[in-house]
């Protein structure tokens, strides 16, 4: 997912919690809403901390591979959607940028560390975009698996994480919608753009089964992170939501999903299908994949490029300030 | 279209009803003897947006903060919505089958009308913002004069824009000023900011005889006439800003709205219209 | 630079429609309270949300801490007159 792999810090184990502890599970299992300035174990404290700049990292790294096409958006209605969704995705960052920020971590801090590599982000937004129906694709396939997790955090249980998440989902129904059209005109165009439709699809499914994460099955973080509801559901449930809801999407394009493997299981009442190479996805964690220092580039370049600009702004306030002071002294 | 930032789409909405309802009558829209320079001056305004907002857009995902960041995309998207209003009613005008994105896509640069200081580079973020500055005050005092149209379709479409610009004038000469008067840094890249932009200023206040013709029409104002506003606006907001005026001509490099450009222009063009051109005829 | 300052937080309020309140819509950052509006307006007014907007910043809002809940929010329910099925209405009287 936006956050994926997020180690969690904490106590599942009743026996071993404090009466604290104990009281603040209560709460969460009493399906209260946790708010800032409640007491909360330092190890909720710091597991939000990095889900939620984790998915902030992502949303703003992830307006670099569709922004890589807005300047050859093909129509200038499609230039217009593009623009105004990746506008959207630097909206979502600030919000959750500032729902990290009540916990006590200030948004240059978090800026710092996902420039410094301390920090990660989706793993997705390290492919390249290469052709226009990418573009579709992207809001199809990376949208459509993101709001699988973003729908259900709008239950999670701090507060102001559900509070964007609320705001994001709602500015977010367009996306893939807007994804999926894009996907539909090329697919139902000529050859060559159902060729462009089809290669981006084989490009980008198993990335986005990735974006789930690995099985998290015996993992310990993610059952303490379910026991906090800050992860609602596990990576294999909505992975397999994912492949249940896509699949007939891809067949009503005329697209193959690239997945020989892949048949419906009537016992199971769901789709069978290849797991993604997870090797590819440590290595594109690590680093390694296509795009990772271009991207960490880009963003390191907007931020050092802009620290002039940010300061001449910040030292024009406080100038401001001083002189509001001195003629409300002298008017006095 | 599910979601476009524009702080008056009911206005625009109402506005594009209202037309549609009452079929506005527009005689300027048909007249033959006006129709080469109509045409001519309505690409002139429509690419100035165009391009424009293909530079700002440039900005999304590397600007210096977030909030900045959704500023710049507000601004490209109003611009580019008002190159739709503008070139579709070229393409009307024209009358010869063509559409707004036929004007956008499959003009080469020698038919583009915009002014050559829209199409330069985006440099910092102080040559954005002296370049946005420099331009919305001279657009603002254009569509303010173009909401009174004797055209109806003209004076429709300003009215609609001229909201937009009005906030966008408002945002740049506000940040020219504050990062004019914020830091020495920030006060020298302003400067030379606008030194380097100064000599490109002037070139929508050189009338030619299209100006003069649509003028005549009395479809836009003399271009002459304008300049004393902008004048008023640039000198107070420098001067609030701390900065220099240039001692220099501010018309050095005109030619644009001839369709004689900088070399900037193939660039762009090539990029943006590259999927149109490698695959003639097909939708998007 | 190593003086670098980050600019506060502020908490915008939007008054979605005439006659409603303001209401809390989210936050962000700005130099000042002038840019705060304008960038609210950027951020939180990009589908017209808004008519009229307060922007506070947030290190200057005062709280309740949590600490104090019991003793701020607890009398009020001990208060049970204030809640309309404490009263016994016969069923005669009819619905009040």
């Amino acid at each position: 997912m936006y956050a994926q792999m997020v180690k969690s810090e904490g106590k599942t184990d009743r026996a071993e919690m404090s009466p604290e502890e104990r009281a603040f599970q209560d709460r969460i299992d009493a399906n209260e809403k946790i708010e800032p300035k409640d007491w909360m174990p330092d190890g909720y404290r710091k597991t939000l901390i990095r889900q939620i700049g984790q998915h902030a990292h992502s949303e703003i790294v992830g307006q670099l591979p569709e922004g890589n096409w807005i300047t050859r958006a093909p129509t200038l209605e499609r230039k217009q959607i593009l623009l105004a969704k990746v506008q959207d995705e630097a909206g979502h960052g600030l919000y959750l940028y500032c729902a990290a920020e009540t916990l006590g971590v200030s948004r240059d801090e978090l800026f710092e560390k996902l420039h410094s590599g301390a920090m990660k982000y989706s793993s997705i937004f390290n492919y390249p975009t290469l052709t226009w129906a990418d573009m579709g694709a992207v809001g199809w396939l990376v949208d459509g698996a993101a709001i699988m997790n973003q729908v259900p955090l709008q239950r999670t249980s701090y507060g102001p994480y559900a509070r964007a998440m609320v705001r994001i989902c709602k500015e977010e129904s367009f996306h893939q919608r807007q994804g999926y059209a894009v996907m539909m005109r090329m697919a139902f165009g000529t050859p060559e753009q159902k060729e462009m439709a089809q290669d981006a699809l084989n490009r980008f499914w198993y990335p986005s089964l990735m974006m789930f994460g690995p099985s998290d099955k015996d993992s310990v973080h993610s059952a303490q992170s379910m026991a906090w509801r800050i992860k609602m559901n596990t990576n294999d449930e909505l992975r397999q939501k994912f492949v249940d809801e896509t699949v007939p999407q891809a067949e009503y394009l005329g697209l193959t999903v690239p997945d020989e493997t892949l048949k419906w299981n009537e016992e199971r009442g769901h789709y069978d299908f290849a797991e993604p190479d997870w090797e590819e996805f440590f290595e594109v964690l690590k680093g390694n994949g296509p795009c990772n220092d271009e991207r960490l580039a880009a963003r390191r370049k907007a931020w050092d490029d802009g620290e002039w600009f940010r300061e001449g702004l910040s030292a024009y306030a406080d100038k401001a300030a001083a002189r509001r002071a001195a003629s409300d002294l002298a008017a006095e | 279209m599910p979601s476009l930032p524009d702080a008056e789409m009911p206005d625009a909405l109402a506005l594009a009803e209202r037309a549609a309802a009452e079929q506005v009558h527009d005689p300027h829209v048909a007249d033959v003897d006006l129709k080469p320079a109509f045409f001519d001056w309505l690409c002139r305004i429509g690419d100035n947006a165009l391009i424009l907002g293909h530079r700002v857009s440039e900005w999304c995902g590397h600007a210096p903060v977030l909030e900045e960041d959704i500023a710049l995309a507000n601004v490209a998207l109003d611009l580019i919505g008002q190159t739709q209003m503008w070139l579709s009613l070229a393409a009307e005008v024209e009358d010869k089958g063509r559409t707004a994105d036929d004007l956008a896509y499959l003009r080469d640069a020698m038919k583009f009308r915009n002014i050559k200081l829209v199409e330069l580079p985006n440099g910092d973020m102080g040559v954005t913002v002296m370049r946005q500055f420099l331009f919305d005050a001279y657009h603002f005092e254009l569509l303010t004069a173009l909401a009174r149209s004797e055209s109806p379709r003209v004076a429709e479409i300003a009215a609609k824009a001229l909201k937009e610009v009005a906030y966008h004038l408002e945002r740049s000469s506000d940040l020219v000023i504050r990062l004019g008067d914020g830091t020495a840094e920030s006060h020298a890249r302003m400067q030379a900011a606008l030194d380097a932009l100064w000599p490109y200023a002037g070139e929508v206040f050189v009338a030619d005889a299209v100006d003069e013709a649509v003028a005549r029409a009395g479809i836009a104002p003399a271009l002459p006439d304008l300049l004393p506003k902008w004048e008023r606006t640039v000198a107070e907001v420098l001067d609030e800003a701390t900065l220099t005026r240039p001692d220099r001509r501010f018309d050095v490099h005109v030619g644009g709205k001839q369709g004689r450009h900088t070399e900037h222009l193939g660039y762009i063009l090539a990029e943006m219209q590259f999927l149109q051109r490698a695959y003639p005829g097909a939708e998007w | 630079m190593t003086d670098r300052k980050e600019w506060p937080l502020w908490e915008i309020f939007i008054r979605g429609q005439h006659g409603l309140n303001h209401r809390h819509v989210g936050s962000l950052h700005a130099p000042d309270a002038e840019m705060a509006i304008r960038n609210a307006r950027d951020v939180y007014t990009r589908r017209k949300e808004g008519v009229s907007i307060w922007v506070v910043k947030s290190s200057d809002i005062a709280a309740s801490s949590p600490s104090e809940k019991g003793p701020m929010f607890d009398p009020a329910e001990s208060k049970v007159y204030r809640h309309p099925t404490f009263f016994d209405i016969p069923d005669e009287v009819g619905h009040m």
